[in-house]
């Protein structure tokens, strides 16, 4: 079942066209994966999904409704959670701030504390930490809390810009079988990512994109095979 | 420590603060330095507090904190001056127009009440604003509501930029200090919530907030309409601790008064702004008045040095400039003083949390 539909979706930035109309699906319990150079337009993909950027033409659909126009809060409350480039945790918050923050527009109290606990079992770091500034801890703990926090809205979708972005190897390792963990409790995926190969290797489809439009697209397997992908980002070993 | 405890024994705290205040008032009078310091320090810090949620919970960086008291203290005036004595007191306006006088707690409670209102209407453009430009639109806009006041047109209701005075005043201490806790506990309860969860997080990234699904625009609204009722509520409380009123009083200095006293503070603690309004004022009402009067010491042979009228402002202004260049995290930081009472006894029960 197709969940996201993205179609001729073009946005602007005054006067510099930064997606010049883009076309994709993703699939229900896939990872999907768009990749692609700085300034592709990926992560101005994900803000207009995320309702944080309006785009200037085409449509969103999400579990059949359209969401192009929607603002960023009706979207979150859709189910579309976005893990934000950069990680961007509340530095001053308490790591179990940053949760409940995840949690804003649930009412659920009850459930919101199971949440929580559900995070921590699947980050024990996080439990040691709950009482620590969310600043304080290192870039795969902040990592982490973003992506904790993000499931704290309990999406059906959830992106995420750059989640290896300046961490150390073994730590985007872990980032990436967190990912793979996550597909197999079923929720959908959204990557972005400049590693290119990690991310083609965990996820089921990959779009590639440059300069605005989406140039190849293919399953994980395929793109990774590719000799142009190859080329262009995998570095030719 | 169960919740229903750590409430009994705050209770119990204030009570004795109260308890506390009420002796001191019993023991040095009512007129005493020391008395006239608590009660305007409950003022200020009532008033720094308000502050404090907007610039440093919200990271609004807003100057118009003299503005909005301003209107609260003028609408608390307005309302509250006896019938008999209108006469008396808007004697170049006919006694003015207002033919009605409100008790003194209504009095109070629109002073905040059209100081939110105001600025829930100066919030809609200027909260769209960020940093400095709010900075010196919310500036702006203090100074205009100021020279509105003064203004001749209105001195049928304003007395134009005469003097305001015969209102309903406190005479103890008790009153001010009971007004101040309770809108500084409203806050603190406001700041605990969800909403202040949310003021926080967009005060840290304010992208990641809106991401989250946070209303940006209208927390903004919410947090400067609440600071601005409760700046109302203290100008109030400061035209009665003055006994009179005058709008050139309110400059814009007032506010970077007030300001100071949030970043000595420590911007994001509540506890902070209160202990330094505390210290601010005592400083410069009570304990640096020595400077400002000559001293001749050694039987008359010796006169000390720079002491004058005047010279305390310039001790005041070097002490304030080593606190914001040494200290400026200011007194608290973000910490509260019952979470650092909490964290040391979590840490004497050896708990590794912190």
């Amino acid at each position: 079942m197709i969940m996201l539909k993205v179609t001729d979706l073009k946005v602007h930035y005054g006067g510099i066209e930064a997606l010049k109309g883009i076309s994709f699906d993703v699939r229900q319990g896939q990872i999907v994966t768009l990749i692609g150079a700085n300034g592709a337009g990926k992560s101005t993909t994900l803000r207009a999904i995320s309702g944080l950027v309006k785009p200037s033409e085409g449509s969103i659909n999400f579990m059949g409704r359209d969401i192009t126009s929607l603002n960023s809060q009706k979207i979150v409350a859709e189910g579309i959670a976005l893990v934000p480039e950069g990680r961007r945790v509340f530095a001053n918050l308490t790591v179990k701030e940053n949760l409940k923050i995840g949690a804003y527009l649930r009412k659920d109290k009850d459930e919101i504390e199971e949440g929580i606990k559900d995070i921590y079992r699947r980050f024990p770091r996080l439990r040691e930490r709950e009482w620590q500034l969310a600043g304080t801890l290192s870039g795969g703990e902040q990592q982490m809390l973003a992506v904790g926090r993000a499931m704290m809205a309990k999406p059906k979708l959830l992106m995420m810009d750059e989640p290896s972005l300046g961490l150390a190897p073994l730590v985007v390792k872990d980032i990436f079988s967190i990912i793979r963990e996550l597909k197999s409790e079923g929720i959908t995926i959204l990557l972005i990512e400049q590693n290119a190969n990690a991310a083609l290797r965990c996820a089921d489809y990959g779009f590639v994109m440059e300069t605005g439009r989406i140039t190849m697209t293919g399953s994980g397997q395929e793109l990774l095979a590719n000799e142009d992908v190859k080329a262009a980002y995998l570095g030719s070993n | 420590m169960k919740k229903s405890t750590k409430n009994l024994i705050n209770v119990a705290l204030l009570a004795l603060m109260f308890v506390a205040v009420y002796l001191l008032e019993q023991q040095f009078g009512r007129r005493s330095m020391l008395i006239t310091v608590l009660k305007k320090g409950a003022i200020y810090a009532l008033i720094a507090v308000s502050m404090n949620l907007l610039n440093g919970f919200t990271g609004l960086f807003s100057l118009g904190q003299a503005g909005f008291m301003l209107v609260g203290a003028y609408t608390y005036a307005v309302l509250t001056i006896p019938m008999a004595k209108r006469a008396a007191v808007y004697q170049y306006y006919n006694g003015g127009i207002i033919g009605f006088t409100v008790p003194t707690i209504v009095g109070i409670l629109a002073a905040g009440a059209l100081a939110a209102l105001i600025a829930a209407l100066i919030g809609m453009p200027v909260l769209r604003l960020k940093s400095d430009y709010l900075a010196i639109a919310t500036l702006g806009f203090a100074e205009i509501i100021r020279a509105i006041i003064q203004w001749d047109t209105l001195g049928p209701i304003t007395n134009g930029s005469n003097l305001l005075k015969t209102y309903p005043t406190f005479k103890s201490v008790v009153p001010v200090f009971a007004a101040a806790t309770i809108c500084i506990g409203i806050i603190v309860l406001l700041i605990n919530s969800t909403y202040g969860r949310a003021f926080k997080a967009i005060r840290d990234d304010e992208i990641a907030a809106e991401a989250m699904g946070i209303n940006l625009f209208h927390h903004k609204q919410m947090a400067f309409v609440i600071s601005s009722f409760f700046a109302g509520i203290g100008g109030a409380l400061l035209a009665m601790y003055q006994g009179s009123l005058q709008a050139n009083a309110f400059k814009s200095s007032m506010t970077y008064e007030i300001l100071l006293i949030v970043v000595i503070g420590g911007m994001g603690s509540i506890s902070g702004s209160v202990i330094a309004s505390f210290l601010f004022i005592a400083a410069s009402e009570w304990w640096l008045r020595f400077l400002d009067t000559e001293m001749v010491l050694f039987g008359g042979t010796f006169k000390v040095p720079l002491l004058r009228s005047g010279f305390r402002m310039v001790v005041f202004s070097v002490v304030i400039m080593v606190i914001v260049l040494f200290f400026r995290r200011g007194i608290m930081g973000e910490n509260e003083l019952w979470d650092l009472v909490e964290k040391r006894t979590k840490k004497a029960k050896g708990g590794a949390r912190r």
